[in-house]
């Protein structure tokens, strides 16, 4: 599956994931009490400028905000039918820097990296069993199950395909669902039948 | 129910939530054909088929990895961004939203289960949802709640509830078919 990770040796890129993660949440707290377009402005431009930092490749990824932009347009439209585009353009840019600045994270930090960054905030789940194992088995169970999940439905489109010549409809829910959680069954028998989550070795 | 298999189930969930987001729009013509992202349908289910903890735990593990930069929120978004957009409070409602069909559904595991799938998926899957996700978008908008919900939130009712049915559905069908898969009741 395609990650929003982007490889490469930056400045950003060997900055620890704990210290990326710990400044994101402080520059979020911190610009609450500036409400001003030129600070926005100047915020969305110094993000643009981080981008821009890791080099073309890194002006490329700013196209991640594509997916939000009907969203800040509707934004921006209630604020001039009201009548105040300057809180619209406000909201609008404020939004995007502070997406930005934490895709910026995601971009520059491997998955493997940020889980370890964030483990210790995983200990009160522990109450429920959960060890730094069980997490990793997860996150790579749901990783691969993704795909079987997708494969499993184009199965039952085509089928579908076959009997109506149309090519989806909600009717393949409710097999879907069946055939996916007895595919889960089996993968919890054969894991179960490999010594479990933790294996043999204790 | 050994954690080795609950294990499994909230992954399998987690998964079923990213697969839905992932999914071609399934178009209803009974709803004017308004493509629908079936990504909260899998919220719903995750809380009325494991129950409160295990549901919770499924959404926890699927926004975990939305976080850790897979793009796996409908519209292929995903990374720590998204929870600094305007959308965040219904990521936020989507966990507790879980929680809360979870709780619902165990609670009236004695009754029939499409009464409670309905119950808790109109509850659960839209009421809480919503009322997490449109003061997030009011603050980050900088609009007043009664703009958020006209923008944010009653666009998206018909949708919901064609998706507490459809939610419903595959309830039925599965406590017809493998009736052990749903653990909130067992």
């Amino acid at each position: 599956m395609i990650s929003l990770y982007m490889a490469g040796n930056s400045w950003a890129h060997r900055m620890p994931a704990r210290a990326k993660l710990l400044s994101l949440f402080a520059v979020s707290l911190l610009v609450i009490p500036f409400n001003t377009l030129w600070f926005s402005a100047l915020m969305l431009a110094v993000v643009v400028v981080l981008y821009a930092s890791l080099g073309k490749r890194g002006l490329e990824k700013l196209k991640a905000v594509r997916p939000l932009l009907w969203m800040m347009g509707i934004i921006f439209i209630v604020h001039v039918v009201l009548g105040d585009i300057e809180q619209g353009a406000i909201a609008v840019l404020r939004l995007l820097a502070m997406v930005l600045l934490a895709n910026f994270i995601s971009i520059t930090t491997h998955m493997e990296a940020l889980m370890d960054a964030v483990e210790p905030l995983f200990w009160p789940l522990r109450v429920f069993g959960l060890s730094s194992r069980r997490m990793s088995l997860a996150v790579a169970l749901v990783i691969r199950f993704v795909p079987v999940l997708l494969a499993v439905y184009a199965s039952l489109q085509e089928a579908y395909k076959a009997r109506t010549t149309r090519s989806n409809s909600w009717r393949l829910l409710a097999p879907f669902a069946l055939h996916a959680i007895k595919m889960t069954d089996h993968v919890a028998e054969a894991l179960i039948a490999r010594g479990g989550a933790d294996g043999f070795d204790r | 129910m050994s954690s080795d298999r609950s294990l499994v189930h909230i992954a399998f969930y987690a998964a079923l939530i990213a697969a839905l987001g992932l999914m071609p729009k399934i178009e209803l013509g009974l709803a004017g054909g308004i493509p629908i992202t079936a990504q909260s349908l899998g919220v719903m289910l995750a809380g009325m088929m494991l129950g409160p903890v295990r549901g919770g735990l499924a959404v926890g593990l699927f926004l975990f990895l939305v976080a850790l930069g897979l793009p796996l929120l409908a519209g292929g978004r995903g990374g720590i961004g998204v929870f600094y957009g305007a959308s965040a409070g219904y990521l936020a409602g989507y966990l507790v939203g879980a929680i809360v069909v979870g709780a619902i559904m165990k609670a009236m595991r004695n009754t029939n289960v499409v009464f409670g799938a309905v119950v808790s998926g109109v509850i659960g899957g839209i009421v809480v949802v919503h009322a997490l996700g449109v003061p997030v978008l009011a603050y980050k908008a900088g609009m007043s709640l009664d703009q958020a919900i006209m923008v944010g939130s009653l666009p998206f009712i018909p949708g919901d509830l064609i998706k507490v049915v459809l939610a419903t559905l595959v309830a039925h069908t599965i406590a017809r078919g493998l009736p052990s898969a749903i653990l909130s009741r067992a």
